[in-house]
């Protein structure tokens, strides 16, 4: 047997030049390995960075000062006559008696400017809160209460430490009188910060303590609901057809590559379309959570069909010819058998659809749901923002009280999302299935 | 992959086939045989040992997460050899053979232990460099899977991150010779540029063939490598594997039992993880000591 | 009645046929000897009467409101004295807006006089007229339809079939959705472009440098018509979108090769839902983020090598949206580089080669096709992202390649010109649309081709 064969050389493997290149090589492979070490890391120290940026800016946005005062609620001061019914009780001058209650908690202050300072660092909502108090119980009409009230936004960002005591004081948005006010306060323990439930409560507003989600979180909550209410039947029907029905040729070739394309079509593009079609041609108002909803329809679609398609064809075949064996007709075995298997990946898609439409802000700028809306809408034809809108028009506003709010708006945002997407992941672990 | 398929495993005309290749046991077997182990966990029936080993294996366990695939394997491969691998399909042949090159190191799950040897020296010992290994030890795969590159290329490719040319007409000349040997210059030297897949099938498996060669390999490993192919594509590999015979050192895992006796010199017989039985080629398919060898080889598996 | 009351009346009504539907074929079924001797079971029927009386009234109802606004305002007009009639389309616009707003109470822009008093007073009652005859149409309908399905009603009557007929239609009516969306964004924008292209020519708006819209505001300015130039436009969306590239194509390609090559499942299992995450964040969150922090970063850095960066540079809006692009990248890569077959891997390995030069040598070439689809496809995000830009870029359109100057895009430009009060048929709001038209066909060519790439690569390995 040997002696056709050669005989055992050394190896070239083994020589010197060959394993000189191979350390070369393996320094090569882990500087390859660094490169994908620190690409990860990078994405991940930037996720970091964004979290932080925005979470250490807006936890202050969920506790917000408020002033305790002593008000003193005279039908004079009032400009209360003898009657008591809602409409004068409305009219009273409320804000009179937050400056008289100011007023004997400084006595010291005479000048009308620095007044006019001391009530400044009372928000203007305080009028309002008293008014609601009253309104509630007209008895309270004579007697005197206790109540806290919102402090104005610089005083709340003083006592967030977003204002420097130590810079000169043209250069501070709080002066000097009003950082001794605040310390008297303080002592006093009339000053401290308070749970911001306004924040959750209420709707837009131009005074940063007064503004509140409440009405964002609406508008977006009938928007989405316009948008489910549409594209989940629309969209699984759509998929049943393209995935069970359709034969295959040139057309639903077309309306294949159409779904994915639309998919990549720029959000702004399909802001154009609502404007002219939705808003221009049938004259639908500007601005309300119906038409917000049906962009977010048309864009969504694609996320729900193809999600929907996938769920489809996971079913097994062996599901099909057993229904069909048993004499149901087609769309008896789809409706019956198939469809209850493909629902669970059919919602998670839906919901990471939802969760898609939920953080979209640019066509719903074209529509014009940028307004500026104080009211709560009470349905999905009244003037609504949405979430990220709110988030966008805050993040224009110079005043520094917003940023903290704008970024505790993404917080919640965020929190939603996080949790529709949670809520995704939970559905689909749970029906996983293995045919 | 399942994992015991029976006697199905090898397909019914091949057995026909190989009824007449092989004489019976039962007529050839000589009346003074040795009486023949009845018991799997037995050690291994036959030699496992060669005069002048290339790689050594003892004590070889192989486990997939928790499921052990090789159990206690020991096996030499000799310089120069043929070592035909056969078994029913999920018996561990694969296994067995990619334990060689470690190939088993890039999946996750996979734990070897025990001891194999290239040349007297231990490959899976921490200072071993598995780069340097695999370029030692070669291997074919089951399905040809040239690159997608040109033909030229897919042959350079390992010369090339190897280092081991040092011009472009040294380079040339690898590829050439690599690819004579491998029976496929006559066929290809028109076209070197063409894309490797555009090859047939058999061509594909022969351009695989000398990809592995380009590299100088000591030992080569092929797994089944003719299963994807006609019988004249494999004719034309089993040729090919005689000659390589003479510069390398060869396993090959089969399940087709005439391939077994065609190439090889030795041939191991593994059975559920287990190497049952080894010896020479002519020995196991004429005179098996173990009875389960009989059966698989009279196709009475099961 | 409102429309809202009315759906619902129409809903219930619904509801109700269906359950007279079947019990009529119950009823049916009994005479005729038995509910064998229906053709379908009893719940069909109810649903084949539940169509025929909500589907027609519905259908009716939709169109009705969706024309009832345009029909009108047309009757409003024709009814206006006729020197109000002759007013240009623009002001006519406005007045009717006047007196939508009068019609529904909100505040409106200018005073109102006797004319308008009463063609809002027209309007009020046309709107009675209209939603009144609604109400009578659309029920008059729902009553015919399931009059109708009491009268068809019998045993031999193969309402499964029926039933299964419309259902049909109705999947395919959802299926075509997309088309039509499609067709609606092409019409939508393309009307619009096209009576842009009639105030200014297309040569102009194409290669023309200098683009400011705002000029046209003020008739009396000198040049009041504006400049549409949008070549600056286009050079800072590629300036932008480049930036962003060169930040996510490496780090995303890096992050999935890692992935799927290197990294083991404990790592994938924390990294991957990471940059999904990553992925969730809306643009908007990303805009602040770049406007708030990553741009005043860059301007400190900047300056304090004593270079003058501008603090809405172009800088900072393409590092940001590199930032939204990475997770992209890296998860269609991540799938196309896990499409390459082991096999290929595995005989590289058997060569002796590393791990990198398998990748870079072997796996990366084979996955290219599906790798530069990816890259198109973020591509085309980057074009026609908006929030991040809005915020965080320049309003003011500059031709420029420094990064460090502020620049505008397109998405901004269309942004500014539509938010806010707009008017009507001015070049200024129409040139929106032409950008749209613009970025919409630019991001069409690059998915198409993205998309069709990707398509063949899967092939190819499935
Ligand atoms: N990658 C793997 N992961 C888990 N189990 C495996 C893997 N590869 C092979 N096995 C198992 O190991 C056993 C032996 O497989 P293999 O070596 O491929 O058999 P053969 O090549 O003899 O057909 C089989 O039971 C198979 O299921
Ligand atoms: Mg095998």
């Amino acid at each position: 047997m040997s002696s056709t064969t050669e005989a055992a050389r050394p190896s070239i493997h083994l020589s010197p030049s060959v394993t000189a290149r191979l350390a070369r090589r393996h320094r090569a492979e882990r500087r390859f390995r660094r490169y994908g070490i620190v690409a990860i890391g990078l994405a991940i120290f930037f996720l970091a960075m964004l979290f932080i940026s925005i979470c250490s800016r807006g936890y202050t946005a969920f506790v917000q000062t408020f002033v305790q005062l002593e008000i003193v609620l005279d039908a004079e001061v009032l400009d209360l006559g003898a009657e008591r019914d809602a409409r004068t009780l409305g009219a009273a001058n409320y804000q009179g008696a937050v400056k008289q209650s100011l007023r004997s908690l400084f006595p010291d202050v005479k000048k009308r400017r620095d007044r006019r300072k001391l009530n400044g660092m009372i928000s203007t909502g305080a009028a309002y809160q008293v008014r609601e108090m009253v309104l509630a119980n007209p008895a309270l009409v004579g007697t005197t209460v206790e109540v806290w009230v919102p402090a104005d936004d610089d005083i709340d960002m003083l006592m967030k430490g977003h204002i420097d005591r130590d810079l000169p004081e043209d250069e501070r948005r709080v002066d000097d009188d009003q950082l001794a006010w605040v310390d008297h306060l303080l002592q006093l323990g009339r000053i401290e910060k308070r749970f911001n439930t306004t924040f959750f409560t209420a709707g837009d507003s131009r005074e940063p303590e007064l503004a509140g989600i409440w009405g964002a979180v609406v508008g977006s909550f009938f928007a989405l609901v316009v948008t489910l209410a549409l594209s989940f039947p629309i969209g699984v029907a759509a998929a049943l057809y393209l995935e069970e029905f359709a034969p295959k040729n040139r057309w639903t070739d077309l309306i294949e590559v159409n779904i994915s394309n639309l998919a990549a079509v720029p959000s702004i593009v399909f802001g154009l379309l609502g404007l002219a079609v939705f808003l221009n041609f049938f004259g639908l108002p500007r601005s309300a959570p119906l038409v917000g909803g049906l962009i977010l329809t048309l864009m969504t679609l694609p996320t729900i069909i193809i999600a929907s398609r996938a769920a489809l064809k996971s079913v097994p075949p062996s599901i099909r010819e057993a229904a069909l064996g048993m004499g149901a007709s087609k769309m008896q075995m789809i409706f019956h058998h198939v469809l209850p298997l493909a629902l669970p990946g059919m919602l998670t898609g839906t919901i990471i659809g939802m969760a898609q439409a939920l953080g979209e802000s640019a066509p719903l700028l074209m529509i014009g749901m940028v307004a500026f809306i104080v009211d709560i809408p009470g349905g999905p034809l009244e003037p609504a923002t949405a979430m990220p809108v709110q988030i966008y028009l805050w993040a224009d506003s110079p005043e520094r009280a917003f940023v903290e709010r704008t970024s505790a708006a993404i917080m919640v945002l965020l929190a939603f999302l996080i949790a529709m997407n949670s809520f995704a992941i939970w559905l689909r672990k749970r029906f996983e299935r293995r045919w | 992959m399942s994992a015991d398929a029976g006697p199905g495993a090898v397909p019914a005309a091949e057995r026909a086939a190989m009824e007449s290749f092989v004489p019976s046991p039962a007529t050839v077997k000589p009346a003074g045989a040795p009486p023949r182990s009845q018991d799997i966990a037995t050690e291994t029936a036959g030699d496992i040992t060669v005069d002048n080993p290339r790689m050594c294996a003892r004590g070889v366990d192989v486990f997939y997460a928790e499921k052990q695939a090789i159990v206690d394997v020991s096996l030499d491969i000799g310089q120069n050899e043929v070592l035909a691998m056969i078994g029913p399909s999920g018996c561990g042949k694969s296994t067995f053979l990619r334990c060689l090159n470690r190939m088993n190191d890039i999946i996750d799950v996979c734990r070897v232990t025990g001891r194999i040897e290239l040349d007297g020296e231990d490959i899976y010992d921490r200072n071993v460099d598995v780069v340097q290994l695999r370029a030692r030890v070669g291997m074919v795969f089951q399905k040809p899977n040239p690159f997608p590159k040109s033909i030229y290329d897919n042959v350079a490719y390992g010369p090339r991150i190897h280092g081991l040319a040092s011009g472009r007409a040294e380079l040339d000349d690898i590829v050439q010779s690599s690819l004579e040997r491998a029976g496929l210059w006559s066929e290809v030297k028109d076209r070197l540029g063409e894309s490797g897949t555009s090859l047939s099938g058999g061509q594909q498996q022969r351009l695989c063939i000398a990809r592995a060669i380009a590299v100088s390999p000591e030992v080569i490993l092929m797994d089944e490598p003719c299963s994807a192919l006609d019988p004249i594509a494999t004719a034309r590999i089993e040729e090919l594997i005689d000659e390589l015979r003479r510069n390398y050192t060869i396993a090959i895992v089969t399940h087709s039992m005439q391939q077994a006796a065609r190439v090889s010199q030795r041939t191991a017989y593994f059975h559920l993880g287990k190497l049952i039985e080894v010896g020479e080629t002519n020995q196991i398919f004429t005179n098996p000591r173990h009875n389960l060898t009989e059966d698989y080889i009279t196709g009475r598996f099961g | 009645m409102s429309s809202l009351t009315l759906i619902i009346i129409l809903l219930a009504f619904t509801a109700f046929a269906f359950h007279l539907g079947k019990r009529r074929s119950l009823g049916v079924a009994t005479r005729a000897g038995g509910v064998r001797k229906l053709h379908s079971l009893p719940s069909y029927y109810g649903t084949l009467t539940a169509l025929w009386c909500g589907v027609p009234a519905l259908i009716v109802l939709g169109l009705w409101l969706s024309f009832e606004t345009t029909i009108i305002t047309w009757l409003v007009v024709a009814e206006l004295p006729p020197e109000l009639r002759g007013l240009p389309e623009e002001e006519l616009g406005l007045l009717l807006n006047d007196i939508k707003n009068l019609v529904s109470g909100n505040v409106v822009a200018s005073e109102v006089d006797a004319t308008m008093e009463r063609a809002a007073e027209h309007y009020r009652k046309l709107q009675g007229i209209s939603s009144a005859a609604l109400a009578v149409v659309a029920i008059s309908l729902a009553t015919a339809g399931v009059g109708n399905g009491w009268r068809m009603i019998r045993p031999g009557l193969r309402a499964r079939n029926h039933v299964e007929r419309a259902v049909m239609a109705f999947l395919i009516i959802s299926s075509l959705v997309a088309i039509f969306t499609t067709i609606g964004i092409v019409l939508s924008v393309l009307f619009e472009a096209i009576r842009f292209f009639g105030h200014v020519p297309f040569t102009a708006f194409m290669f023309g440098l200098e683009w400011s819209p705002q000029t046209a505001i003020r008739e009396d300015q000198v040049g009041s018509s504006g400049a549409f130039g949008a070549v600056p436009l286009f050079a800072g969306t590629l300036l932008i979108s480049a930036i962003a590239m060169t930040i996510a194509a490496p780090i995303g390609l890096f992050a999935a090769v890692y992935l799927a090559e290197y990294a083991d499942a404990r790592v994938r299992a924390v990294a991957k839902p990471l940059l999904e995450i990553l992925a969730g964040i809306p643009t908007v969150v990303y805009g602040f983020f770049a406007a708030l922090t990553v741009a005043p970063v860059i301007r400190n850095a900047g300056e304090s090598m004593g270079l003058s960066v501008s603090s809405e540079s172009a800088l900072a809006a393409g590092f940001v949206m590199g930032l939204m692009l990475i997770p992209f990248i890296s998860s269609l890569s991540d799938d196309v580089i896990n499409a390459v077959p082991q096999s290929l891997r595995e005989g590289s390995y058997g060569l002796g080669a590393t791990k990198s030069e398998t990748i870079r040598q072997v796996i990366l070439p084979a996955a290219l096709p599906g790798i530069v689809g990816g890259l198109l496809l973020a591509i085309s995000r980057a074009i026609g992202e908006t929030m991040i830009v809005v915020m965080a870029a320049g309003l003011t359109a500059r031709l420029t390649a420094n990064p460090l100057d502020a620049v505008s895009t397109v998405t901004v430009q269309i942004v500014t010109l539509l938010v806010g009060d707009q008017e009507f048929d001015s070049p200024k709001t129409l040139a929106a649309f032409a950008l749209g038209l613009m970025l919409f066909v630019v991001t069409l060519f690059l998915n198409v081709i993205a998309l069709h790439v990707v398509r063949k690569y899967r092939e190819q390995y499935d």
